[in-house]
């Protein structure tokens, strides 16, 4: 009788609308260590899974973007106390994805929550520096102030697999944007991992929602998808970029692209609230003042 | 008392009930002509291109004629610049953003523009003239309106010049380079005025291409660029068709595309740009609901309705041109209108009582007729006004249409001409509904006396601009732009500085 206790292993699926689904496809990618060894499967996301993931975006966008600001900076806050919580698991899930020390992995780790930690205090106070009234010339009362976009589609850069994710996405969804977001295709798992954390979080079900799989077989459909308001490209990649903003035109979504060499999503470039106006727009209002 | 009952009692035709009776003013409501002078004002008989500075030939050889809308008589022609010639305009701007105004004190490019705008308000009265001549809008409006507003936005945007990293906390702001800037023909000087004055405000050199049949005032623009002394090749103006703006989005070495247009031309420029690094702006076309409630002060909501779809003869993007009426109102609100725009007075451009000038083109004249027609093959109603139409240029009667639904085309195309659908809802949640219903953005008017209302709608519009009580309202401290497929980016107030600024 053997004393040998066999590991469970777990396949890691698709993230949308608040739960865990496989591929409709069926589909499955293995997740392989630098060495080659094989760690765990994936779900490779189809452009169907894509489609149900802009669904639940569009259906959590109306309350993710009534909520007040407070309430979407306390979420993204506690966001950040589930990620600390849990911070060993994804330190764990680096560490054996990419083949970094853990030292390294637990740096990228601790800034990821301290980026969200900042983000979190945006919420209501990006509104007051970005906003404006307006002295115009006629007896009116004129105010410009930033609304979310909707859906924002955003695709993580490669590496680092989840610092680069979480500073592409809680730019977008502290203004109240709801995302499907591409993970890293070179490493899911950390990704799919994060994804398992802030379904513990407060983060209502379709804010974030979040597909591993092959870029360049969702890109084109993603670009054109015509209830998709924004893309955030964080990919870094010239083929990728162009069949997405070229795509992009066709109901002229904002595009945006953030090109970063891996060591770059470390240093204080990428943590800037301007990037919260890549996807907002601006409403102007008028009133005339008189009796 | 007597005296009065027998007077009444000679009046031969019956006496219309008071709900029942129109506003009926006959050959009355014609004014004696009031013409605005324009003889002072020549126009050259050829115009050539504006690069670096000077007016040079085209490469190209070509020209083509430009001519009064109100009287279909030729005006002038315009150099037809093609890629060669739009190549020599950019190298221009490059040079001279390199050499000069790259380099110069953020104050010094202030001053240039608060002289460029005095020198509009000096010759604002030609302007004037000249836009209305070249693209048929009254005088009154030139006048009163778009001439204001481009000197207001110079001297707006030339006070931000030295004080930008004010506008852009925590950032050092720098100019992109060269802008290509490519405007309509609705409001000629002022889209001009909306792209040079904060292009150049941020540092940046531009290479401007207006709309062919509105290329005067540009040009006449460019001679006040001259008399101001702005270096040589700051601003370029390149004239010509589609060809011309096409070989200005494609050029290399262009480093941001600014573009007011269609929305179907809109997203060719946006495939064009895509992958090349250029930076894009588009201000495109739009759809704009009307909404008004039970509770709102109805003669000015009529008032505001004219404006928002008569102004400019309906050739405005931000057009309300669907009005949504709160059923209960609906007799009124139609009644009202109908004895309103009897009241518009439609005829030479020139004069100062005109109400509504010429259509733009002959093209742009035969599009609102199909629309028209299809909006009444699909089953809505026209009332139209009896006026009569001078018997030379283009010319349409202003116009709304009862009974559209959503479906029909009149309600979701953009005819840009002094058309107007109307609709009914019931609920404010069902105006919303309606209204957000395009694939559009770019602005909304809501009208009712109830505060709350007005903020619960103007959160829920999905448009760029809202207008409360009032409608078509423009400053240049203002930023202005759409939602969805009207575009992206602001132009005017502290928004517009953005589409011209790296931020580092």
């Amino acid at each position: 009788m053997s004393t040998t206790r066999l590991e469970v292993k777990k396949t890691y699926k698709l993230f949308i609308g608040g739960k865990f689904p496989r591929s409709e496809s069926g589909r499955y990618l293995p997740a392989q260590s630098p060495a080659g060894a094989h760690l765990d499967n994936y779900a490779h996301a189809s452009r169907k899974d894509f489609r149900d993931a802009v669904v639940a975006a569009r259906a959590a966008a109306g309350g993710w973007a009534k909520a007040t600001a407070y309430l979407r900076g306390q979420i993204l806050y506690r966001a950040a106390e589930m990620l600390q919580n849990r911070s060993g698991e994804l330190v764990a899930e680096i560490a054996r994805s990419t083949g970094v020390t853990p030292a390294k992995a637990r740096r990228e780790v601790n800034l990821a929550i301290d980026r969200l930690v900042h983000y979190a205090g945006w919420t209501d106070k990006y509104a007051q520096i970005f906003s404006s009234v307006n002295p115009v010339a006629t007896p009116h009362f004129n105010f410009t102030l930033p609304e979310p976009v909707g859906v924002v589609a955003v695709l993580a850069a490669d590496e680092p697999s989840l610092l680069a994710l979480v500073s592409l996405v809680a730019p977008v969804i502290l203004s109240g944007n709801t995302a499907v977001v591409i993970a890293s295709e070179k490493f899911p798992l950390p990704a799919a991992t994060f994804a398992e954390i802030l379904a513990t979080s407060d983060l209502p079900g379709g804010v974030v929602n979040l597909l591993t799989g092959q870029r360049a077989e969702l890109a084109p459909h993603l670009a054109t998808h015509m209830d998709v308001n924004a893309v955030v490209d964080g990919t870094g990649h010239a083929e990728l970029q162009t069949t997405l903003q070229g795509g992009s035109a066709v109901n002229l979504k904002r595009y945006t692209r953030r090109d970063f060499q891996p060591a770059e999503w470390f240093a204080a470039q990428a943590e800037d609230p301007y990037w919260i106006l890549d996807t907002v727009e601006y409403k102007t209002a008028w009133h005339p003042m008189g009796v | 008392m007597k005296i009065t009952r027998n007077l009444l009692a000679t009046i031969s035709h019956p006496i219309i009930p008071l709900k029942d009776r129109r506003l009926n003013f006959g050959a009355k409501w014609d004014y004696t002509p009031s013409l605005e002078d324009a003889k002072p004002y020549s126009i050259a008989p050829r115009h050539e291109l504006f690069i670096n500075g000077k007016f040079t030939a085209p490469a190209s050889g070509h020209y083509f004629p430009s001519i009064n809308p109100a009287t279909e008589q030729p005006l002038t022609e315009i150099a037809a610049a093609n890629a060669a010639d739009v190549d020599r305009a950019v190298k221009s701007a490059r040079r001279a953003y390199d050499r000069v105004w790259g380099k110069l004190p953020a104050r010094e490019r202030g001053k240039y523009l608060y002289r460029i705008a005095r020198l509009i308000q000096e010759k604002a009265r030609e302007l004037a003239v000249l836009e209305t001549v070249d693209g048929g809008k009254p005088i009154k409006e030139s006048r009163d309106i778009d001439l204001p507003l481009v000197a207001a936005h110079f001297f707006y945007y030339a006070g931000w010049a030295d004080k930008l990293k004010y506008a852009f906390p925590g950032k050092t702001p720098r100019p992109l380079g060269v802008a290509g800037q490519i405007i309509p023909w609705n409001f000629p000087l002022l889209m001009a005025a909306w792209k040079i004055a904060p292009a150049l405000a941020c540092g940046n050199t531009v290479v401007l291409k207006p709309a062919e049949t509105t290329s005067i005032t540009a040009l006449r623009l460019a001679q006040i660029f001259q008399e101001a002394g702005l270096p040589d090749g700051v601003v370029n103006i390149v004239t010509g068709a589609g060809v011309t703006g096409a070989a200005l989005v494609q050029h290399p070495d262009i480093n941001k595309i600014a573009f007011t247009g269609s929305t179907e031309v809109g997203k060719l420029i946006a495939k064009a740009v895509a992958g090349s690094g250029k930076k894009l702006t588009l201000e495109l076309g739009g759809k704009a609901a009307n909404i008004i409630f039970e509770d709102a002060p109805l003669d000015q909501a009529i008032e505001g309705i004219i404006a928002g779809i008569y102004f400019n003869q309906g050739h405005v993007c931000c057009a309300g041109s669907r009005l949504l009426v709160q059923e209960g109102i609906y007799p009124q609100v139609v009644k009202k209108l109908r004895d309103r725009i009897q009241t518009l007075r439609v005829g030479n451009p020139l004069d100062k009582n005109t109400d509504i000038g010429a259509i733009n083109s002959a093209a742009q004249l035969a599009k609102i007729r199909e629309l028209v027609q299809s909006g009444l093959a699909e089953g809505a109603a026209l009332q139209q006004t009896q006026c009569t139409l001078p018997a030379k240029g283009y010319w349409y009667p202003p116009t709304f249409l009862t009974g559209v639904t959503h479906a029909h085309r009149v309600a979701q195309e953009e005819i840009f001409g002094p058309v107007l659908s109307v609709m009914t809802f019931r609920t404010p949640e069902e105006a919303l509904e309606r209204a957000n219903n395009t694939p559009y953005g770019l602005s909304a008017g809501i009208w009712t006396d109830k505060g709350s209302k007005i903020f619960k709608m103007a959160a829920k519009l999905q448009a760029g601009v809202i207008w409360a009580n009032c409608y078509n309202k423009f400053d240049p401290t203002s930023p202005f732009g759409g939602y969805q497929e009207s575009g992206f980016g602001r132009e005017g107030g502290l928004h517009g500085l953005a589409a011209y600024c790296r931020l580092d």
